[in-house]
């Protein structure tokens, strides 16, 4: 093979791990507006208030240690303990739960049937409410998080893939990134997990039913509450996971947030409602926009990452609008 | 009809059987606001009867039901089940306890296939854990092929198996009614409640409808209560007749009571259109 066509390979394979980190955060999405209509903005905060609380609870950190020292005038920061990452995702998982509750009872449960710009209206302030929650819990510093995941190329993939180029070609192997990897075992078995919930558990039944029509779902004996507060606590559970995969590659930093913008292209490729559409979507745009770069960029002076994604939703939304796999809109004449 | 009155229930006209109180509404007010919609209204329902609660428009016919089904929560009075008083409830709990309904508007998952949708019926007789259920082993197997079972005698019986596969947006209005009283069916209710079965259809599906709520009735034993405005078809179906008129009871007794109850005639015959 042909040094370029490795690269080609090397670059696309790059791509769909990166897609697959953004198929996660629009998992979370899906999740949530599938089953109750709701456009999800806080998806991404709740992304890093995961991540967050689980460095926090790790790094056995005073949860708002600024507010009580500054109240009492004390001087408390740390627990003075270290937890395995296990157990602090446990932890994790456990207030993700308790905060989709909080989320239902006292915000969704009065808006039930409202329009949906409110409803959307009401996670945006969700968002900033979270945002500032977070920061004030468990302070604004950058921080590393280390649940034990490898970090850097794969020395493995390096050397078999050498192999693969023709005799006299200069090339040295793919660089392919561990964390990737682990993040794309990850998210295969998170979605494997997802599909056979919603398709095969009373729960899951009884989640598409209520995404489907609230009266009916009632008359069926289903109770709204606890489905909205079980799809809330699964929607934490991906933002969790997403929250570990960005957190670790990149640090946990307040611009986590902002990869919710990322995922906004994979919905609209994927469309709202389908789990595997927001897969799809996201493969094809990791793929797309690495591919682009490496081979349109160098014509048009590069960058082309930061805005392929959205030029190609755009694409989508003119021609396409309910996505590649969402329900079609059919209006009855 | 002095029989009504005892614990052991009647014998109707064609000699079927009917039991004792299975559902009764003791001096039931409900107010929206100033406006009242039900005005102290008591009557029963028995075991194993087709009981209708007819009236003009906006008789309260509907907030009626809703009531039964916990959609609305009276002001004032007492619904008895089975023999003793239901504490407040929400809807899905009042059907958790067997009472399924179907809604005049129709009430159905769209996105779903007709199979599926009937399978919904059988949500709360799934008893094994979540991962069993996921991973569909052992008891979580022989507990979805005995509620498939169940949702597929439903659906034969209804007479609904040429679509079971078809999603239920694509389906016309009559068949769209059917599915949803497939639905209630496969919950195999202690009551049936069904909002306006024949509303909207022509004279063929209501004819249709008729025998298939007769043969409900018939074969499961089922206890139906129902909401018609058509006279002619509750007269033909039901074995007592509630009738209601702004919010109060005028009329109660078989199809043959009430049709010569002067206090019906007014209200409600003297207005009738056909």
């Amino acid at each position: 093979m042909s040094a370029a066509f490795l690269n080609t390979l090397e670059v696309m394979a790059n791509g769909l791990m990166a897609g697959v980190l953004y198929a996660l955060v629009a998992l979370g999405f899906v999740l949530i507006y599938k089953a109750s209509g709701i456009f999800n903005y806080a998806q991404g905060v709740m992304a890093l208030f995961a991540a967050l609380t689980l460095v926090g609870i790790m790094e056995g950190q005073v949860p708002f240690s600024h507010l009580i020292n500054a109240v009492l005038g004390t001087d408390v920061h740390h627990f003075g303990w270290h937890l395995p990452a296990l157990v602090g995702i446990v932890l994790t998982i456990a207030i993700m739960v308790l905060f989709a509750w909080f989320v239902q009872q006292v915000i969704f449960k009065h808006l039930v049937g409202q329009e949906p710009i409110i409803l959307f209206m009401a996670t945006i302030g969700l968002a900033y409410f979270m945002e500032g929650f977070g920061d004030m819990m468990w302070g604004s510093d950058i921080k590393t998080l280390n649940v034990g995941l490898p970090q850097g190329g794969s020395f493995a993939i390096e050397d078999i893939t050498r192999t693969w180029a023709a005799e006299g070609e200069r090339y040295y192997g793919m660089y392919i990134d561990n964390l990737d990897m682990i993040a794309t075992m990850v998210a295969a078995v998170l979605v494997g997990a997802l599909v056979l919930f919603s398709q095969y558990t009373k729960q899951g039944r009884a989640m598409r039913a209520v995404a489907d029509d609230h009266q009916a779902a009632l008359s069926v004996g289903i109770n709204l509450n606890f489905i909205w507060v079980l799809v809330w606590s699964l929607a934490g559970f991906v933002a969790l996971v997403a929250g570990i995969m960005w957190g670790a590659k990149s640090g946990v930093q307040f611009s986590l947030s902002l990869i919710a913008l990322k995922a906004l292209p994979v919905l609209m490729l994927g469309g709202f409602t389908s789990i595997p559409g927001a897969i799809v979507g996201g493969l094809i745009i990791g793929v797309g926009e690495k591919l682009f770069e490496f081979w349109i960029g160098p014509l048009v002076g590069g960058a082309t990452e930061n805005w392929f994604a959205y030029v190609l939703a755009l694409l989508f939304l003119v021609f396409r609008p309910q996505g590649l796999f969402g329900e079609k809109i059919i209006e009855r004449v | 009809m002095n029989e009504m009155s005892s614990e052991e229930g009647y014998f109707t006209a064609d000699g079927r059987k009917i039991g004792g109180v299975l559902m009764e509404m003791k001096n039931i007010t409900l107010r929206f606001g100033g406006v009242k919609a039900i005005t102290d209204i008591s009557f029963d329902i028995r075991e194993g009867e087709i009981r209708a609660i007819i009236g003009p428009n906006g008789a309260g016919k509907s907030s009626m039901l809703n009531v039964i089904s916990g959609f609305y929560i009276p002001q004032e009075g007492e619904v008895w089940y089975k023999g003793a008083p239901r504490p407040q409830m929400k809807p899905y709990e009042v059907a958790q306890q067997g009472i399924a309904r179907t809604f005049q508007n129709i009430a159905l998952f769209e996105g779903m296939t007709v199979l599926d949708n009937v399978m919904t019926g059988r949500l709360n007789h799934m008893k094994t854990g979540l991962f069993a259920q996921a991973l569909w082993k052992g008891k979580a197997e022989a507990e979805e092929v005995a509620n498939r079972e169940v949702a597929e005698k439903v659906i034969d019986f209804l007479e609904i198996q040429h679509i079971r596969k078809t999603p239920v947006a694509r389906l016309p209005y009559g068949l769209k009614k059917r599915v949803e009283l497939a639905r209630a069916l496969a919950v195999q209710p202690s009551l049936l409640l069904l909002d306006e079965p024949m509303a909207g259809m022509n004279v063929e599906e209501k004819e249709d409808m008729s025998r298939f709520i007769l043969d409900v009735n018939d074969e499961f034993g089922t206890t139906i209560a129902l909401i018609e405005h058509d006279m002619g078809v509750v007269m033909d179906l039901s074995d007592r007749v509630v009738v209601m008129d702004y919010g109060k009871k005028i009329g109660d007794g078989t199809p043959d009571e009430v049709r010569n109850n002067q206090d019906v005639i007014d209200a409600y015959l003297g207005v009738a259109h056909d």
